[in-house]
């Protein structure tokens, strides 16, 4: 069975839907990959007995001849950042283990509802913090990539780690992800696999852990731009319980695919040229301006000037928000309570969150106290707040100019796990160029070009106008087309 | 102005005086979830996941709770803000479960407004008094800790956590504990009226934080304490002379008044420290991410304003102008929304039974309402069934006050019947006798025999003795065992002794 873990979402759909096999067959193959996988430590708990219930239940339909949805019978990995119910939900922290929610998230709910199963809670970046999946209380989640003539443990990008080294192993066919600030695209990018973060307010964030809710936002990772566009349809969609939920209808992405780009402008920031992008990035975006071009669009240059001050204003407000967001992990009514003898509540408080939360979490949630306190409100919180106005004013302008925007997804390819861990600057750099169309709540899709020198994968970075996440899926597709990536690690674990 | 002053030993000092006032949304649901609101629930029954801030949960602004803080609002003749924004208040405490508070700090949804505050000699109001208030915001209560559950930790009740508040900001107008009470009880009237809350201070749906300093006259502003969550018009008159004498002592004293927020003590009537400035939390407000600016359209606004009832001001006017009735029974009769509606209630019933207009009857009527049919309630007490007290029973009785069929100590007989036994007014005259004689054959013959047998008398009306008139209306009624219709025997004595 093993040849059915090498298909997508479309593929096994497609499969289940003519008979060509069972979703029980695709589930139990899936089930086995993620049992033998434990090596990349990619999900936190495994979920066999909710894919094989949803596979059967979509095997029963097709007997009856009943409609199997957008997903049916695909098992997919759900990042353990969203609500699920009876099955524990932890945010990769210490002081949610063992949280067990009477609830499901809309976006898992949706999906459950277009025929998916759940393999297992993925494991993640611990709240979303991080670029490496590094600061899981959980363990580090590997890459199944390697270095060319290494067998040092690499990073699948982060926060979305799980997610992304599971697709890449063929381990889940597709996975849920969520993007704060680059979170879905640079693990994607890093693991040669496609992501999409859609426009802010597309998917429903009820029953998603919270980071910092002004930016972030749920997003398909899959292998390919048509499983991410099938994914994201599924996904999305109104919640009257998201008050900054869009009221605007879901698309047919899928059935409106098109990789003919006649007529299209594509913007080439000059900002994004910045010192210390590896020279194979910017080989790989100038590769990407061919292949865009091949496909019928016009390449124009642009100008995004207020790049360099998104990612300082980015950890200054999503820090801010986080550490409001994660207050309520206070011991009291659910998730880890550390009570020493004779403690009063401010022990209480002291202890449990000294105990619960790991050392990223802990200096985001610093960063932002400080950034929010009485005198030191305007000059930080304040200005990054205009700041964010004027990236998103940036595109605006662009926009007179162009359609979408190419960029590098990352500055550099992944790095060796524990490489980076002394310097949280550097690692915040990883995200530099992910960072402003968060700021500015705009669809970004990141999709794999080529692999490096070293051998490992390089993605190009779409970034869309607010709901036109077609045009951004339609340009992936077109260099899906011409980049042939088809490339899959060499199994190790 | 206020003539209040504290006797100090250095002179006369003048106190300062602002309410924040918390008044609980009138609403089935809370302010960012469906939960019930109701109060006296068993403890923890009235929570959603919103509520207990489980993770990933998000608010969802109930359209109900900003509808009624925007009627208020037009009830103060406040500016009504079209754009207002939700703001993040932190701090931690186990009744918190978000561990902020949502509230409206940058933004509120009300802006300026004022109150009128009326004069009452009595009790120390010389003169109409307007009151500044400064804005009204929509924010969440907090859950409650109850700590008589266990020897040794503290139990927590969610069902108050997102109930919704108005907080009612007033300007440092007041310089009396007697206006600051007049000012919540017209407060809590006008909420009434709107609906808006119950202000019901003992269930706690209102409560004030008391700001008070004090001053030698004409002096800038002293150093203010706020004293917290004080439940009752009589506590928050007590926290201001409590507080005025003791910043006065500690004043004349050689000490300073330290900024900070105190307790009020019921049991003796004195306030304490709660915490100091120094502790003084950061609360690190900032826009609530969750929410979505409260944007107000125009047609929303026209429909709060049309959707309020005439308020206790413009009643009170309409009351003296049009209706003709005394400013203190206007006053009286406009402070208590039960009270007008049993008033108006009447009115119309009795104007209607007796074929005049309002006007004409006005008068009657409130004395009625706002003496006589208490009066015979309480005298009653336990053997009255309020149910009988129906706008129809009374305006029976009114209408054959009125005909001159009964008087007004037979009215009131009735009344009492009708409250004891919901018997028909009309039927318990005629057969309880309780009816004035006006049959002017009756009253003749009575009249005649009696300035018969008063010959002297009549002969010294008649040189002058204009006095005796009442002497002939006595023997009258006597004779006739008080029944006659005293306007009946008026005329027929008038007539008669020429």
């Amino acid at each position: 069975m093993t040849e059915l873990t090498n298909l997508g979402i479309k593929a096994i759909r497609d499969g289940v839907a003519k008979g060509d096999f069972t979703a029980r067959e695709v589930a139990e193959g899936f089930n086995a990959a993620v049992a033998e996988a434990s090596a990349l430590n990619a999900f936190i708990v495994a979920t066999p007995d909710h894919a094989l219930a949803a596979a059967d239940a979509t095997d029963a339909k097709r007997a009856k001849g009943e409609e199997l949805g957008a997903m049916g019978g695909v098992p997919i990995g759900m990042k353990d950042l969203f609500a699920t119910e009876g099955v524990q939900t932890t945010a990769a922290s210490h002081i949610l283990e063992g949280f067990t929610p009477h609830y499901e998230s809309t976006v898992s709910s949706n999906l459950w509802a277009a025929g998916a199963g759940m393999l297992g809670k993925l494991n993640l970046d611990q709240f979303a913090m991080g670029s490496s999946n590094e600061t899981s209380y959980f363990g580090n989640v590997s890459s199944p990539w390697r270095k060319r003539g290494t067998n040092a443990a690499m990073s699948p990008g982060g926060s979305s780690g799980g997610s992304s080294s599971a697709v890449a192993a063929r381990i889940a066919p597709a996975a849920t992800g969520t993007d704060t600030g680059g979170s879905i695209r640079q693990p994607a990018a890093f693991t040669g696999i496609c992501g999409i973060k859609p426009t802010y307010g597309r998917c429903s964030r009820w029953g998603v852990v919270a980071f910092a809710s002004s930016l972030d936002q749920a997003g398909p990772m899959a292998r390919s731009v048509e499983d991410c566009a099938i994914m994201l349809g599924a996904m999305a969609g109104f919640d009257p319980k998201d008050s900054t939920s869009l009221k605007v209808d879901v698309p047919d992405w899928e059935a409106a695919l098109s990789a003919d780009l006649n007529g299209k402008k594509v913007g080439i920031p000059r900002e994004y040229r910045m010192e210390g992008t590896d020279q194979a990035i910017l080989d790989s975006w100038e590769q990407g301006k061919a292949w865009l071009k091949d496909a019928g669009a016009e390449i124009v240059d642009v100008s995004l000037p207020h790049t360099k001050y998104a990612l300082p204003a980015y950890y200054i407000i999503a820090p801010a928000e986080a550490s409001s967001n994660l207050a309520r992990y206070d011991g009291v009514r659910y998730g880890l309570r550390d009570l020493p003898d004779g403690a009063g509540l401010q022990d209480m408080y002291a202890e449990t969150r000294a105990a619960g939360f790991g050392d990223e979490v802990k200096r985001r949630i610093l960063i932002g106290t400080y950034v929010l306190s009485a005198g030191f409100y305007d000059a930080y919180y304040n200005q990054a707040q205009k700041i964010r106005a004027l990236v998103a004013q940036d595109y605006e302008n662009a926009w007179a100019e162009c359609d979408l925007i190419l960029a590098p997804t990352t500055p550099t390819a992944s790095f060796p796990l524990g490489s980076l861990d002394a310097d949280p600057l550097t690692m915040y750099l990883n995200d530099v160029f992910a960072v402003p169309a968060s700021l500015a709540g705009l669809p970004a899709m990141s999709v794999p070009a080529m692999l490096n020198s070293d051998g490992l994968p390089l993605g190009l970075q779409l970034v869309g106008k607010a709901y036109d996440e077609q045009t951004v899926l339609d340009a992936g597709l077109a260099i899906q087309q011409r980049s042939g990536f088809d490339h899959a690690p060499e199994k190790w674990w | 102005m206020s003539n209040y002053r504290i006797q100090g030993a250095t002179g006369e000092w003048e106190v300062v005086i602002g309410l924040e006032v918390h008044a609980q949304v009138t609403s089935n649901s809370k302010l960012f979830s469906g939960a019930s609101t109701e109060f006296g629930a068993e403890p923890n029954t009235q929570v959603s996941l919103v509520d207990a801030a489980m993770p990933g949960m998000l608010p969802v602004p109930n359209a109900e709770c900003i509808r009624q803080a925007v009627r208020t609002g037009m009830a103060i003749k406040a500016e009504i803000n079209k754009w207002s924004r939700f703001d993040r208040k932190n701090y931690f405490y186990a009744d918190l479960p978000q561990g902020y508070q949502i509230s409206q700090l940058y933004h509120p949804i009300v802006g300026e407004g004022e109150l009128l505050v009326e004069a009452d000699e009595k009790a120390g109001i010389p003169e109409d008094k307007v009151i500044g208030i400064e804005r009204i915001h929509v924010e969440q209560d907090a859950g409650k800790l109850m700590h008589d559950q266990h020897p040794t930790m503290s139990y927590v009740d969610l069902n108050r956590s997102g109930v919704a508040l108005m907080e009612i900001v007033s300007k440092a107008d007041m310089r009396s504990p007697a206006e600051a009470g007049a000012y919540v009880r017209k407060l809590r009237s006008i909420l009434r009226y709107v609906g808006s809350c119950d202000g019901n201070m003992e269930e706690g749906s209102m409560r004030a934080d008391v700001n008070v300093s004090v001053r030698k006259p004409g002096d800038p502003l002293g150093t203010r304490t706020e004293t917290k969550n004080v439940n009752s018009v009589r506590f928050v008159m007590q926290v201001i002379e409590y507080e005025a004498s003791r910043q006065v002592d500690v004043i004349e004293g050689g000490g300073t008044v330290d900024q900070e927020t105190r307790l009020f003590d019921v049991a003796t009537g004195t306030t304490r420290t709660m915490r100091s400035k120094e502790d003084a939390h950061d609360y690190r407000y900032f826009p609530d991410p969750d929410l979505l600016p409260v944007e107000l359209e125009d047609s929303f606004l026209e429909e709060c304003r049309a959707s309020l009832p005439e308020l206790p001001d413009a009643k009170r006017t309409r009351y003296t102008d049009e209706l003709g009735l005394t400013p203190y029974n206007a006053r009286e009769l406009s402070a208590e929304v039960e009270t007008f509606a049993r008033f108006e209630t009447l009115l119309g019933a009795v104007a209607g039974a007796i074929g005049k207009p309002e006007a004409k009857v006005a008068t009657q009527v409130a004395n009625w309402t706002l003496s006589v049919a208490p009066g015979v309630m309480k005298m009653l007490g336990d053997e009255a069934n309020a149910e009988h007290a129906t706008a129809e029973a009374q305006a029976a009785i009114l209408k054959m006050q009125d005909a001159g069929e009964i008087s007004g100590g037979q009215a009131k007989e009735i009344y009492e019947i009708v409250l004891k036994t919901g018997r028909e007014p009309t039927e318990i005259a005629d057969t309880e006798g309780l009816k004035q004689v006006s049959d002017t054959g009756a009253i003749e013959a009575a009249i005649d025999e009696i300035l018969a047998n008063n010959a002297d008398k009549v002969e010294q009306y008649k040189g002058g003795k204009d006095k005796l008139f009442g002497f002939f209306v006595g023997q009258t009624m006597k004779a006739m065992q008080g029944k006659a219709n005293p306007g009946v025997v008026n005329q027929i004595l008038k007539d008669k002794l020429g």
